[in-house]
């Protein structure tokens, strides 16, 4: 597959209705393998890594999954076209920083990558639509286990897969839910409901992983432990606390609609008029922007606004995909004027989002109930 | 008084029991800031105790050396110190015993539960076999020398076991 079939079909997670997924955008499993008798790629040679990409390459390409998917050596690859795959979540960061001997594998529906030379020999990922950690985990364990009969894994009977990093030794897996949380940021209840996900051992982190902002209202929640728990325990655990998270955030949102039903509106309004009319947006105010818009669509205050137009906007107005469209690196401002285009035109098939007396008369006409006790 | 490391005179006097027994050590400035003695956390001190104290217990120094390196792929303690990372698989045995206290501190446990490669490749699994049974006959040999023949029984049965198993 080209890269340009790849970024014309959009990937399945973001076509599928998983569970939850007003609230939980993505669910991903990620696992870390390395193969016996190599060094990791961030101690040995460029020689090594060249090496180690032609045995494993084809081995992964010949994969029944990865029929007629996409291929590509890093070196073939330009700087944009790497940060492209960063934006749609298929390779990361650190990866894309990296070229000779780093290759990408995705499949045809874009549900599985699997990175050649991370910082581990091998990283490969299941990602699905919603709450579905248990099928993204199916998905690519099996891909684990076509793999195995070939490659000759390192691990070790007492501490399981052994990974560049100690941090990843045991299972070698990272499970995270991406999730979309306006309305717990717009009530203030965020740093409750994250300080108590770290304080039981699980991870939160921005947009892009690791170190990086929680943009647009989105949290990635993830597993910090890899020893000493079965995969499914894990997963089990995840699923557990984001169930709970997609709670707290329903709640907020009833909280919203019925104590500050103008302030929500005026919120979605904003955000509506802002990405309709506005001629130059930077990236973050964007990103709120349409969190908030997307806010207003799950809450049908915005209509003819689906989830998938909403994900393709989402995409489109990164910087990299800017600069692909573009054919050319833009600068900055020129960034900015080009996403306004883009969400002044997606926008234009949206009509405007409803106002409090039209959808909400009967709510709003009876003072605020308290349906928290 | 001169230092026991050069032949400075000695400013830092430290005692301290070590095996039962009392060591003092005399150093001068610059050898006890080397030694990190004035560390409060000391595992230097111990080193260099018992590198003066007990020749003998060589190997306890080995294992403390920076400069240990995996047979492997020739990465050292002193890089794992520095990135936290290891170089190859097989540093995992290099350096087991720096491992333990990190995995503590990082995982839930410090021993893998979770899914085992269905079908090892044949030669991961000759690997591991010859493995055990070269520590299995390390471990009767002492139990012999010690005169504990019960364990010695117990533990050749283990290698009948695990080359039974192996075929």
């Amino acid at each position: 597959m080209r890269f340009t079939t790849l970024l014309k079909n959009p990937a399945d997670w973001m076509q599928g209705h998983g569970p939850h997924s007003e609230i939980v955008m993505t669910s991903r499993i990620r696992l870390a393998r390395n193969l016996r008798g190599w060094s990791f790629p961030g101690w040995s040679s460029e020689r090594q890594r060249v090496e180690l990409l032609k045995e494993v390459r084809p081995v992964v390409a010949g994969l029944p999954e990865m029929k007629e998917g996409f291929n590509e050596e890093y070196i073939g690859l330009s700087k944009t076209k790497k940060q492209v795959l960063v934006e749609r979540h298929l390779v990361s960061r650190e990866h894309a920083a990296r070229s000779t001997g780093c290759a990408v594998l995705i499949d045809r529906r874009q549900s599985l990558a699997i990175m050649v030379n991370e910082e581990d020999h091998l990283r490969m990922q299941g990602i699905r639509a919603g709450l579905d950690l248990r099928m993204a985990h199916e998905l690519i364990n099996r891909v684990d286990s076509e793999l195995e009969n070939t490659l000759p894994y390192a691990f070790d009977q007492r501490l399981g897969y052994l990974t560049a990093c100690p941090t990843n030794v045991g299972t070698g897996m990272r499970a995270s839910v991406m999730l979309h949380l306006p309305a717990l940021v717009l009530t203030d209840q965020i740093k409750q409901v994250m300080n108590a996900v770290s304080k039981i051992g699980l991870a939160v982190r921005g947009l892009y992983g690791e170190g990086t902002e929680a943009l647009g209202n989105l949290f990635q929640v993830s597993n910090q432990h890899t020893l000493g728990e079965t995969e499914m325990e894990l997963i089990s655990r995840i699923e557990g606390v984001a169930e709970h998270i997609v709670q707290a955030e329903t709640h907020a949102r009833e909280k919203l609609v019925h104590e500050g039903p103008t302030m929500l509106h005026d919120q979605v309004g904003r955000a509506y008029a802002t990405l309709r009319f506005a001629h130059l947006l930077n990236s973050k105010e964007a990103l709120n922007h349409l969190s908030l818009l997307r806010l207003g669509a799950d809450m049908d205050l915005v209509q003819e606004c689906d989830r998938s137009l909403l994900d393709m906007m989402l995409l489109a107005i990164q910087p990299a995909h800017l600069q692909l469209a573009a054919e050319r690196d833009l600068s900055p401002e020129e960034r900015d004027a080009r996403r306004a285009e883009i969400t002044r035109q997606m926008l234009k098939s949206v009509p405007e989002p409803l106002n409090v007396t039209q959808g909400n008369a009967g709510s709003s006409a009876t003072p605020p109930e308290s349906d928290d006790e | 008084m001169k230092c026991d490391s050069c032949d400075q005179e000695a400013s830092v006097f430290l005692t301290q029991i070590v095996d039962g027994k009392m060591t003092q050590v005399n150093l001068c400035d610059k050898c006890s800031k080397e030694k990190g003695v004035t560390d409060p956390t000391g595992f230097q001190l111990a080193d260099f105790l018992l590198g003066t104290a007990a020749q003998k217990k060589s190997k306890a120094i080995a294992k403390e050396d920076d400069s240990l390196a995996c047979p492997e792929c020739g990465f050292t303690r002193a890089h794992l110190k520095k990135i936290g990372r290891m170089g190859c698989p097989e540093c995992y045995h290099t350096f087991a015993d720096d491992l333990d206290n990190m995995l503590r501190a990082m995982h839930k446990g410090t021993r893998h539960v979770g899914k085992v490669p269905g079908k090892q490749s044949p030669a991961n699994i000759t690997i591991n076999v010859k493995r055990r049974i070269n520590e299995l006959k390390e471990a009767i040999d002492l139990a012999v020398e010690e005169e504990r023949y019960e364990d010695a029984a117990r533990l050749r049965d283990e290698m009948r076991e695990v080359e039974t198993a192996s075929k």
